[in-house]
Order: structure tokens, then C-alpha cells, then sequence
């Protein structure tokens, strides 16, 4: 018998799972929101996620190619959706120039000096994002205001994103009574007319894309949940102790960056922890966060520097936070 | 218990994997397989001590004649499968690619030592005691025959101090593509009853339950109705998932309860057996006829008569490749058991041995594995690991040579199922490694020992 047979070891059998289906199934549960964000801003929201996709994909491809001379992976689609959340965290007026600085420093700082995917404990896209947000102040909080294909790009008329409205009126002594009536109502906000970034306006494409990833498994219910559940609480303990100065819990969980941080940036397989008890503290952690900011920091949103200033714990729950052993203590059933 | 109403199945919470079934052979009922030309019995085919060769060349045996004795209470005998000539005592590859010693016999006729009654009469009436049936299993040569191939009359005799009250039987056959069970439930269920009631008179014990998956429902209704008129034997299905067939997995689908980390079942007052384990007891008890023969799965997609057969230990593979319709052109790799534990084998006169429950065929397109990409830390690997390992980490600690760190997490716990590397989307050899782990953590902690 002249014929050679594989020997490899078992298990002999694959689930036919890849990187590059997980990374593609994310950009599919992406896409309602994408067609929200180009639905209200029009061209800007085409011309800022093209460029920061393109940017992201052609920098990896330079860096691994000519910097590092290592195969280049561009293919698994890991930087096709860096790029996208990219560009659904910032404005859709936001320059070219500052998106391309955005891209670079998501990949390249964030991703690549650490040593690709899956070597990053930062999250890049939010690296980036808090990045240009320091450099470019005044371009990272210009927010147009949704006019569909009228909005215009650079020229787009702006105003002010819920959450600054409430938090800016609150801290010259208005009362909340009156700031609602110049905020979205639940429902707006729901479906997306309101001022913000691309990705963070419509919570309703956000949730059809968090259902399409829980369905296709790629990721779980522990990170979304734990994050929203534990906003909700503590809004709601603070809102009860004081509605004239708080805002509902509602409003907390539909304005900003919550939907979109609970199911696409805080989920992001590499920044997260690696098992599920972990995970809910890490989802905890960053709710907490994300309100004490809020109501008590200085800036408007905290969901992007609540999700860093836990990516960095990340290691920590990992070394210390196990999942739970199969017959740790003697069960009798 | 009424189990018509039961709309939950039972089964393990903890990881676990839905593989495709491809249970091809479900419905094929056994044939047996004509008798080889020459056999070659290998001398290991148990967990323990090696038997010790008691034949010479030249020497003419009887189907079911010792022809190699148990070596120290963890050891069986190895009995002839034909009759004929031993032609010689001599090294063969086995399973695992490496040689061990074999009896190699040309076969003449099948003439069958006296001593065993060859009827076909089922019979029921259970006449050995306790301490004859746990030694007549040790001098048929039972072992385990689900695959693990540990000498059943070690686990029939409980140590002092150990308790057991309840008999498990393993009718689950979680691999995909295997059905030698499935097939022995439905066509010798009566004689697997009496066999479970040999094994609990051994025990001394009145329960029994049989664990079986629900893609068997056919064999659930058969014993079903047959174990209504025996006494304590009870009959679970349960949800599909493998590896529900790892005896921990069972134990506490069944009965809940977890074996301690490092510990045996009966620390949880509980024996396991195949259900064709039971079936070589009720033949070795009840007609004094030694293992010489089981059931073996051929299957494969490319198979052109994938089926079930009775196989006399010692047969070359190849036989049971050619009564399947040939060996495909394309056959990329061959395996013997299932496709998440077996083993690939280099060649096809490996002898068929009391632990080969299958012979899978694979075509290249499913024979290699994918490249292996860097880890994206998804943990799906740590979601599916039935016993809450972290598969990614003890790779990690094994290819890091961080040995001691392996240990504290606990890597000789690992099964060495599968769930993880077939889980892991970037195609790492996650076990491979923990494999790597754990040979090497038992070696260092045998040293410490010894020291």
C-alpha cells in the first residue's frame, strides 16, 4: 500500500468556525446601524466610515508588509471592523485628515506595536477615538444635526447631543423639567433622530445587530447585559434619590454611547475577559464607570474611557477570576 | 418513574459540543465478518500490565484458549479468537503508530475450546456468586470496551472504605459516526439486561440506570419495554451532547453529581460500565465464552457499504475495509474509535482489538487540519471545555514550559476530549499542547513522589 495516510493527533473533526466568519458576522450585525447612521447624516456618514475602513485596512497592510515583513493578515477582517467602530464613534462631519490620524493611531498604536490580533489590551478603535477626541476637541464635539441627504459634510449645521444638553443645563441650575423638552423624546432616540455620533444615534439597529450576534454565537449575553443592568440600576437609585437633578434611567441607557459600547466595543474578543464570571464584573465595572462619569466628571459620555480603564483590569480577572471547576467541592446530587 | 411525560431531557450543564451526528451505520444490523486468513493478537490491549505470552510457535489453539495470562490484579488474559497454528511471536504497529509484542495465528477451521457453551439460548437465571463473576470477568478478559479498556473486575471489586449504590451503563456513544452500540442495544437488548444484573449481583446492589442518547430512540423504546421485567434497571435518555459519554459527563447528567478533581467515580458512590461491556459479561458469565470478538463500526462518507460487524480480535483492518467496498482513492486518513478521540492509523493491518469500537474513513478534504492563526482570546475554548479548564491558558503555560503554573491550573484534569481545538476558530492545536502539559506534569510529579 503506497498510499500515506494523515496521522495528526485528534480530535480529527472541525467545527468550521473561523476568525474571518466571527469578524465578518460582526460587520453584518454593523450593518443596520450603518444604514441608520448614511438613513440621517447622508453623505458625511458615506465619506467618514469609507475613509477610516480604508485607512484601517491600508495601514495594516503597510505596517505588516514593509514595517514588520510578516505575512499580512488584512484578510481575516479584523481591521474591517476596527475601522467601522472607528467610524462609528465619531461625528459625520469629522475632517478626512483627522480620521486618517484616527485610523493610524488605532492600528498602528493600539493593534500593531503590541503585536497584532490578539495581542492588544487596549481596545484600538476606542484608542483612536479618545485619541482624536484630545487632539481635535473642538471637531470630536461639533454633532450635526440629522437632515437625512441635506445634512451636508464639513458644512453640516450642528447642535448639541442629548446627554450634553442635559448635563450642560443641569450644571448652570436648570431643571430637568425644563431640559427634556429640548431633548429627544425615547422614541427618537430609539429610532436614531437625534444628535450624536454615526454608530451610537439609532438604538433600535444596535439591538437588531445584538440579537444577529447572540444568534450566530459570537458573542454572549454576559458583557451587554451586566453593563445596561447595572446602568439602569444605579441611574435608577440616583434618579429616585433626586429626579429634579438626575436624569431617568432610560434616558441614560438611550442617549450616548451605551448600546453601542455595551454590544460592539466592550464584547471585543481580545480586550475582554476570558470567562463568564469575569465578565459580568467587567461589565459592572464599566456601568459603574461609565455613570460616575457621567453625572460627576467632566465630560458628557464616559462609555469610551469606562471601557479602557477596564480593558487595563482585564489581565488582572483573568489571572484571579476563574471559571468554575468541574468537581471543585464533593456534589451529591 | 413515568418517563412518557418527561418533556426536559437530562444532561451535563457545563461545555460541551453538538458535532454532526453522521451516524451513517444507524439502521445497518450487524453481520459477522468472515474469519481472516491469520490473526495477530496483540499482548496490550488493556490499561495495566501487558499479559505474558503462555504459547509457542508451532503450538495449535482453540478458539477461546488463553494464549496470554493476566500479569498482576490491573491485567486480563488474552485469549485466542480462532482456531488454528501460532505462527510466530512477533511485534505489530498497533493504534497508537508504535509495536508491541503480538501472537501472530494462521487459522484453520474454528474449532471452539469445550468449555464454552455456544447456544443461542438466552439464559436469565444468574448462577455465580459475586466474588465468581468478578473473577470469571478477569479470566474472560473483560475490559472496558467504550474505548478506555480498563479491566472490568477492577472496578466490580470496591475497595474498603468505598461504597457503591448505584450502576451506571453507558449506552450514550456520544462520537459522531459510531453505532456499534446503538446496534448491540437493539438486537441483543435482553442479553445487555441480564449482563446489568450480573454486574449489579457482583456489586451487590439493586439500581441500575442506562444512560442513552436521544438519537437512539429506537434502542430507548426497546429496553424500555424489555427492562420491565427486570428488577432496579431503569432506562434515561438523554439530551445529545457530546462528550456526554465521558463517564464524569454521565455521572452527572444521571445523578448530578461531580467527581472531585483527581478522583475516581466510586468517591461518588458510583460503578460505570459500557452497555458492550455488559453484554461480554452476560456471555463470559453465562456462557463461559471469553472476549474474542465485538462489534465494530466501518463507516465513511466515500464508504460505499459502511456497516456494523462482528469482528474476531486480531483481524487486520483491512478486512473490514474490504467488506465496506474497498478502500476509496481518495482516503486522506483512517481512524480507529470516533473522530474527536480516536487515532489515526499508518497503515491497515493493524489487528482489530478489544478497545476499537470503529474504523472512520476520511476523505483528504477532511483529513488535514486548518493553519493555525493567533489567538483572538474569543474563549470560545473555555466556554465548551466540559470540566471549566481554560484551554487557551494551559497551552500557553505548556508551550512557555511554565509546568508547575499547569499544574496549579489544574491541566491533568483535562480529559483530552476535543471540545476545545474543534471549537477554536483560529484553528490552534490547543490540545496538542495540553497534551504536551500533562505528560509532562504526571512525569514531574512522579519524581516528587519517588523523591
Amino acid at each position: 500500500m503506497s498510499t500515506l495516510f494523515n496521522i495528526s493527533l485528534s480530535p480529527h473533526s472541525h467545527s468550521q468556525e473561523t476568525t474571518k466568519k466571527l469578524m465578518f458576522g460582526v460587520v453584518i450585525a454593523l450593518l443596520p446601524a450603518l444604514f441608520t447612521s448614511i438613513f440621517y447624516f447622508g453623505y458625511g456618514a458615506l465619506i467618514v466610515t469609507s475613509v477610516s475602513v480604508i485607512s484601517c485596512l491600508v495601514f495594516e497592510y503597510l505596517i505588516q508588509r514593509f514595517l514588520l515583513k510578516k505575512p499580512v493578515s488584512v484578510t481575516d477582517g479584523s481591521a474591517l471592523v476596527t475601522g467601522l467602530l472607528l467610524a462609528f464613534n465619531v461625528p459625520s462631519n469629522l475632517p478626512v485628515h483627522i480620521i486618517i490620524i484616527g485610523s493610524l493611531v488605532s492600528i498602528g498604536i493600539a493593534k500593531m506595536t503590541f503585536g497584532g490580533l490578539g495581542n492588544n489590551p487596549f481596545n484600538p478603535a476606542l484608542v483612536g477615538r479618545v485619541f482624536m477626541l484630545i487632539s481635535f476637541p473642538v471637531q470630536m464635539t461639533s454633532w450635526p444635526v440629522p437632515a437625512g441627504f441635506n445634512t451636508g459634510y464639513t458644512d453640516a449645521v450642528t447642535g448639541a447631543t442629548p446627554l450634553a444638553i442635559v448635563k450642560e443645563g443641569l450644571k448652570n441650575g436648570e431643571p430637568l423639567s425644563d431640559l427634556i423638552t429640548q431633548i429627544p423624546t425615547p422614541s427618537q432616540m430609539f429610532l436614531g433622530n437625534m444628535g450624536g455620533s454615526l454608530g451610537e444615534i439609532a438604538a433600535i439597529a444596535l439591538l437588531i445587530g445584538f440579537v444577529y450576534l447572540l444568534m450566530r454565537k459570537i458573542i454572549t449575553w454576559h458583557i451587554p447585559v451586566s453593563i445596561i443592568a447595572t446602568i439602569g440600576i444605579f441611574t435608577t437609585i440616583l434618579w429616585l434619590a433626586n429626579p429634579a437633578k438626575n436624569a431617568d434611567p432610560m434616558f441614560h441607557i438611550l442617549a450616548g454611547g451605551v448600546l453601542l459600547g455595551a454590544v460592539f466595543m466592550a464584547t471585543d474578543y481580545v480586550t475582554s475577559p476570558m470567562n463568564p464570571k469575569a465578565q459580568i464584573i467587567y461589565g459592572i465595572g464599566i456601568g459603574i464607570l461609565t455613570v460616575v462619569i457621567r453625572v460627576w466628571g467632566a465630560y458628557p459620555e464616559g462609555v469610551s474611557f469606562a471601557i479602557l480603564i477596564m480593558n487595563a483590569f482585564v489581565p488582572l480577572m483573568n489571572r484571579y477570576i476563574k471559571p468554575g471547576r468541574f468537581g471543585e467541592e464533593v456534589k451529591n446530587g | 418513574m413515568n418517563q412518557k411525560y418527561q418533556i426536559v431531557l437530562k444532561t451535563f450543564q457545563k461545555g460541551g459540543i453538538h458535532p454532526p451526528e453522521n451516524k451513517l451505520t444507524a439502521a445497518k444490523q450487524t453481520e459477522v465478518l468472515p474469519l481472516p486468513v491469520s490473526v495477530a493478537i496483540p499482548v496490550s490491549q488493556h490499561i495495566g500490565a501487558p499479559a505474558t505470552v503462555i504459547v509457542n510457535k508451532g503450538d495449535s489453539v482453540k478458539t477461546g484458549q488463553v494464549i496470554a495470562g493476566s500479569k498482576g490484579f490491573v491485567s486480563v488474559n488474552i485469549h485466542s479468537s480462532v482456531s488454528g497454528k501460532v505462527n510466530k511471536i512477533d511485534s505489530i504497529v498497533d493504534t497508537t503508530g508504535y509495536k508491541q509484542t503480538a501472537v501472530f495465528i494462521d487459522v484453520e477451521g474454528d474449532e471452539w475450546v469445550d468449555s464454552v457453551d455456544r447456544s443461542d439460548d438466552i439464559i436469565t437465571d444468574i448462577k455465580l456468586s459475586s466474588e465468581e463473576i468478578i473473577s470469571r470477568c478477569q479470566e474472560s478478559g473483560i475490559v472496558g470496551l467504550g474505548g478506555a479498556t480498563f479491566p472490568s473486575h477492577v472496578k466490580l471489586s470496591v475497595p474498603s472504605g468505598k461504597r457503591c449504590d448505584l450502576l451506571i451503563i453507558n449506552g450514550v456513544e456520544c462520537e459522531p459516526y459510531l453505532t456499534a452500540d446503538h446496534r448491540l442495544m437493539l438486537e441483543k437488548g435482553k442479553e445487555i439486561l441480564v449482563g446489568i444484573s450480573i454486574l449489579m449481583k457482583a456489586l451487590k446492589i439493586k439500581r441500575a440506570q442506562v444512560g442513552i442518547e436521544n438519537n437512539k430512540t429506537d434502542a430507548i423504546v426497546h429496553l424500555k419495554k424489555l427492562a420491565a421485567s427486570f428488577e432496579g434497571i431503569e432506562i434515561c435518555p438523554l439530551r445529545v451532547k457530546y462528550p456526554q459519554g465521558a463517564e464524569k459527563q454521565l455521572i452527572k447528567a444521571l445523578t448530578g453529581r461531580e467527581v472531585p478533581s483527581g478522583r475516581l467515580p466510586i468517591d461518588v458512590n458510583v460503578v460505570v460500565h459500557n452497555a458492550g461491556t455488559a453484554f461480554a459479561v452476560y456471555e463470559a458469565v453465562q456462557k463461559n465464552k471469553p472476549l474474542i470478538e465485538r462489534v465494530v463500526t466501518i463507516t465513511g462518507k466515500t464508504l460505499a457499504n459502511p456497516g456494523n460487524y462482528l469482528v474476531r480480535i486480531g483481524t487486520p483492518v483491512s478486512l473490514l475495509i474490504e467488506k465496506a467496498g474497498g478502500l476509496p482513492d481518495d482516503t486522506g486518513k483512517i481512524i480507529s474509535g470516533g473522530p474527536m478521540m480516536g487515532k489515526a492509523l499508518i497503515n491497515t493491518d493493524i489487528p482489530v482489538v478489544k478497545g476499537m469500537s470503529g474504523i472512520i474513513l476520511f476523505p483528504s478534504s477532511e483529513s488535514d487540519r486548518m493553519p493555525s492563526q493567533p489567538c483572538i482570546r474569543c474563549a470560545k475554548c473555555v466556554s465548551v471545555c466540559p470540566l471549566g479548564l481554560e484551554p487557551y491558558l494551559l497551552m500557553l503555560l505548556a508551550q512557555k514550559g511554565l509546568f508547575e503554573k499547569a499544574e496549579e491550573e489544574r491541566i491533568t484534569d483535562c480529559m483530552e476530549c476535543g471540545s476545545c481545538s474543534y471549537t477554536c476558530p483560529a484553528g490552534r492545536p490547543l490540545l496538542d499542547y495540553i497534551r504536551l502539559g500533562k505528560s509532562t506534569v504526571i512525569k514531574m510529579a512522579r519524581e516528587r513522589v519517588v523523591k
